[in-house]
């Protein structure tokens, strides 16, 4: 992982069940009781987590850089 | 679990011609005793269906369950031909490219800055409704101009081409009301009028949605390529309204069948959000199956083990009357807090336009409460008449008096 690793938020109070997150990326996201939730907070860089936080019509999940908590996705 | 794959014989689906919005009443036996089936649709190879809230939400949410895996299967259906299936024919990655395209313009905090727009469309049709006079059909009034406007003003599409990329949009969802020739026709002349204001758009960029979807696509041209483009923006603009065009007059009906819901309702319009939920939960769009997950591996599911290769279908309408989820499920309850419903479907293909169309049907509810809270149907309910031939259920007109 090392310092260029990714920090992934998912906002329960946003979070609708929609599964779009845990449907494209099935390693980084869970859904319990039927809300998301990351499977690790820290992680490598990966396109899916990506393309779950682009794609997630609440923007309830944020991926950051994990050395200087800048945001990363979603994009504006 | 049973290996049952070959041993029981595919039931002709769906069980009964749609009456109404009545959910047919096997799916309970289902749910409780055989959750998961063989039917067989019109057209296509047999499938398993499955009809309980946990399975039909692995079967979309699942990628071993995959969309892709149905190009040059023979589709469980109820057309003759195959379409081609787009956006819907395509599993993540694949599909996050194409979706990312468009799901901005969708997110919750964009379709916000539509309600005021909205909230004025809806005053301005139902002060027209009014103004004609009672009785109004609510279908040709309210609920078929609001939906068209929205998305049209969302993508930049000229209202005043609605006429015809409106009786085009009807082959998006038919299934037998439309000939197979002049189904595709429709679906070729949409493509073409798109591909058109694309065209437009490389001459003089706009700010709306398929402008942004041609600097996104020119500006990566190796991830996305025209016909993609075209397609996506095409299926939003049907999509976009013949689901909601349908929906707001099932709503409405159905809340004027249940005239203490409609009195509670004027009385606490607070309760108007969760009122649409437990509406799309109670109402089944869907009048048939489609759009069947082929399993890329064997995998169990609601007891019985899906081989590889193998089609699964699911039912909304009955994930969605599922008893152990939904307490009481057919009863329309307004005061249900917990409501995981599928309307909008579930996973990658959950529906892009979900916010927008809560923001609509909110804001149409909100209205007709407000401006006329005394709002009854016009006609008998036996009087009133329902479209045939489609993927969703619905009025063709609903005729009200206030």
């Amino acid at each position: 992982m090392g310092e260029h690793g990714w920090r992934v938020h998912v906002d329960p109070t946003r979070c609708i069940g929609a599964g779009i997150c845990a449907g494209y990326a099935p390693a980084h996201f869970v859904l319990v009781d039927g809300l998301s939730r990351p499977l690790a907070e820290r992680i490598d860089p990966a396109d899916a987590v990506l393309d779950a936080a682009e794609s997630c019509p609440m923007e309830a999940i944020v991926v950051s850089d994990a050395a200087d908590d800048s945001r990363i996705a979603p994009g504006a | 679990m049973t290996d049952t794959t070959h041993a029981t014989i595919a039931r002709p689906y769906p069980f009964s011609d749609p009456h109404r919005l009545d959910v047919d009443p096997r799916y309970a036996g289902l749910r409780r005793d055989e959750p998961l089936i063989r039917v067989q649709l019109p057209f296509g190879e047999p499938a398993w269906l499955a009809t309980r809230h946990a399975d039909v939400r692995a079967v979309l949410g699942d990628l071993r369950f995959s969309r892709a895996a149905a190009v040059g299967r023979d589709e469980p259906r109820s057309t003759p031909y195959q379409r081609e299936a787009g956006i819907l024919g395509m599993d993540p990655p694949e599909h996050s490219r194409l979706r990312r395209l468009a799901a901005k313009a969708f997110t919750a905090r964009r379709v916000e800055e539509l309600r005021p727009r909205t909230r004025e469309l809806a005053e301005d049709l139902v002060a027209g409704m009014i103004a004609a006079g009672s009785p109004a059909d609510l279908v040709s009034h309210v609920a078929t101009p609001l939906p068209i406007r929205v998305i049209c003003d969302l993508l930049g599409v000229p209202v005043s081409d609605q006429d015809r990329f409106h009786t085009w949009s009807e082959a998006i969802v038919s299934t037998t009301s439309l000939r197979p020739e002049v189904a595709q026709s429709y679906i070729d002349n949409l493509l073409s009028y798109m591909a058109g204001l694309i065209a437009q758009r490389r001459v003089t960029p706009t700010d709306d949605l398929i402008g942004a979807m041609v600097r996104a696509r020119d500006d990566n041209a190796d991830r996305l390529t025209e016909d993609e483009m075209v397609r996506l923006a095409a299926g939003l603009l049907a999509a976009g309204h013949e689901t909601t065009v349908t929906q707001i007059p099932n709503l409405v009906y159905v809340l004027l069948t249940e005239p203490d819901v409609w009195q509670r309702l004027c009385a606490e319009p607070a309760l108007v959000p969760s009122a649409v939920e437990e509406l799309l939960r109670f109402i089944p769009l869907g009048a048939t199956a489609a759009f069947a997950r082929y399993a890329l591996e064997d995998v169990e599911l609601g007891g019985v083990l899906v081989r590889a290769g193998e089609p699964v279908l699911v039912s909304i309408p009955s994930a969605n009357r599922d008893e152990s989820v939904f307490p009481d499920a057919d009863r329309l309850d307004l005061d249900r807090k917990v409501n995981p419903h599928l309307a909008f479907g579930h996973g990658p293909h959950h529906c892009i336009g979900a916010q927008l169309a809560r923001m609509e049907l909110q804001v149409v509810l909100e209205t007709l409460l407000a401006r006329t809270p005394g709002l009854r149907l016009a006609v008998p309910e036996s009087a009133l008449t329902w479209k045939s031939g489609l993927l969703v259920r619905g009025l063709t007109a609903l005729p009200v008096t206030w």
